[in-house]
């Protein structure tokens, strides 16, 4: 071996030209963000209601008060948002697939596919949680739970497993079709295609429109305050009613922002991680 | 005559793989200089790296007498003045194939309209794409499109054009299309650095070539001297393996 290599002085110098130029543009950027929100903040803040404002929306005793009834609302989105994410990420797989089946047998539910994700994808949310929550229990149908809580996470389970499935099938439509000819030339049946190589693949593609869409969901589980369901938003408008204090709505945004911010960013590091993969080295 | 590029001790890592060492090479205008070696030895990294699509760890590159590895030269100056076609030709899918030759002539040139397409129609004649022009670059075959990546990278009037195993993904036929062309463009003058493991072609279209090995160039001369009577053992065992008997 000849001797190690280490850098010459123009390199040295090069090194040094880059290092000054990354301290520049991270003390320009610094001092931009600084100036837009010092900006920001005092247009805010020298607006003529701003102290009525901050009376009405921001007072640190209304927002002692409201927390605990809307920390314990909050557990309710919380527990509401998990258990129909799971029911969601299945019911949506299943119609995207029923609508990618091309089997002769499986018609009618191609067919309920299109159906289902028409009407349930057209109609507003908060309608469907008003129809389920309180048209289900008005039936008196023996076997059935009353509960409008549990009416209410099926209407989202329906109207999110709508969006989700065309977000699937976006995904499955995507994979060049070279990779479904290589896969049958392996001899692998449709559904082994799909399930070995097609589905995979584009699980991986959706994973960031399919997060965008847990982060909606997330925000829309407050709607289900409008059957009276005991939820955050619920908890905040019931203080306000005996108040006429605003502040618990900005307690709950706060609750909400807290959990949506970390999955945002967890989405895009995910996102971020599947492109290195994939497409390591490749410029 | 001062070099149009002058390459002085470059070296570039990846983690502590290292896929440069020590390269260093001149290119006189009007020159065709192949770079030659197997896969891996460093030919592409070394392009890219002229392209500043990368940035060397070490050495010096000259273009035009100035410095453009200083972290200070803007790289889009410099690729106003030098061309690249890549392997996989790299066309944009949603423009036509007159859109893909006038981009950068209107957006980072300043040509107007009329003048881009003056220039691009007057090329893609040339080069026997004239039916093609409003086409998709998806509906051509393999050759076309390389052909038109060719036009594309010609259009900004390089000084310098970096050829990037430009026939590595075309059958021979094809690739006897290609190479026509870039013959061409060695007739006329055009300077030109191109990775290749077409043999017979750096022979015969080369002025110099360089055989790349674990990322040194082990070796430089003219065609006739590398090919006939090559010094080094990596060299002729590489030519052995290569050329057919």
């Amino acid at each position: 071996m000849t001797e190690p290599w280490s850098p010459s002085l123009r390199e040295l110098d090069r090194r040094r030209v880059r290092r000054q130029q990354r301290a520049r543009s991270i003390l320009i950027s610094s001092l931009a963000i600084l100036l837009v929100f010092a900006g920001l903040t005092g247009l805010l803040v020298s607006s003529p209601g701003w102290d009525r404002f901050r009376e009405t929306f921001f007072d640190w005793h209304h927002a002692q008060e409201s927390f605990p009834s809307i920390r314990d609302g909050f557990w309710l989105n919380v527990k509401l948002f998990l258990l129909c994410e799971v029911a969601i990420l299945v019911l949506g797989l299943a119609v995207a697939l029923a609508r990618t089946a091309r089997s002769p047998l499986l018609a009618p539910f191609r067919l309920l596919a299109v159906l289902y994700v028409d009407v349930f994808r057209g109609v507003p949310t908060v309608l469907l949680i008003l129809l389920l929550g309180f048209g289900v229990p008005a039936l008196n149908l023996q076997g059935l739970t009353d509960d409008r809580y549990f009416w209410a996470g099926v209407a989202l389970v329906l109207s999110y497993g709508a969006y989700v499935a065309e977000v699937y099938r976006a995904g499955i439509e995507s994979i060049h079709p070279s990779q479904v000819a290589s896969a049958e030339a392996l001899a692998l049946s449709r559904a082994q295609t799909l399930r070995f190589v097609v589905v995979p693949q584009a699980v991986r593609r959706v994973a960031p429109p399919l997060l965008n869409d847990f982060i909606s969901l997330q925000k829309d589980t407050a709607l289900v305050s409008v059957v009276a369901v005991f939820d955050a938003v619920f908890a905040a408008r019931d203080y306000t009613g005996y108040t006429f204090n605003y502040t618990p709505y900005v307690v709950v945004s706060v609750f909400f922002i807290a959990i949506t911010i970390p999955l945002a960013r967890f989405t895009d590091w995910l996102g971020r991680r599947a492109l290195q993969r994939e497409r390591a080295g490749v410029r | 005559m001062t070099p149009l590029l002058e390459i002085t001790d470059v070296r570039k890592t990846y983690g502590d793989r290292v896929v440069l060492d020590d390269v260093t090479l001149s290119v006189q205008p009007h020159d065709v200089v192949c770079l030659i070696g197997s896969s891996g030895s460093g030919k592409s990294t070394l392009l890219r790296c002229l392209n500043l699509l990368e940035d060397i760890d070490d050495g010096v590159i000259r273009f035009e007498g100035y410095e453009i590895t200083d972290p200070r030269v803007d790289p889009r100056e410099v690729r106003q003045r030098m061309g690249m076609v890549f392997q996989a030709y790299n066309l944009f899918p949603h423009l036509s194939v007159l859109d893909n030759c006038t981009l950068a002539p209107r957006r980072v040139h300043g040509l107007s309209r009329a003048a881009a397409e003056d220039r691009a129609r007057e090329l893609l004649t040339t080069f026997g794409l004239a039916e093609h022009m409003t086409k998709h670059p998806d509906r051509l075959s393999g050759g076309q499109q390389q052909r038109v990546a060719l036009v594309r990278a010609l259009c900004t009037q390089p000084q310098l054009l970096l050829l990037d195993e430009i026939t590595a993904a075309l059958d021979p036929e094809l690739t006897g299309e290609v190479l026509a062309i870039v013959r061409d463009l060695a007739e006329r003058g055009t300077t030109m650095v191109l990775a290749t493991h077409e043999m017979s072609f750096a022979r015969e279209v080369a002025t110099t070539v360089c055989f790349l090995s674990e990322g040194r160039i082990l070796e430089q001369g003219p065609p006739a001297e590398i090919f006939t009577a090559p010094r080094e053992e990596r060299t002729r065992q590489f030519l052995r393996r290569v050329l057919p008997q």
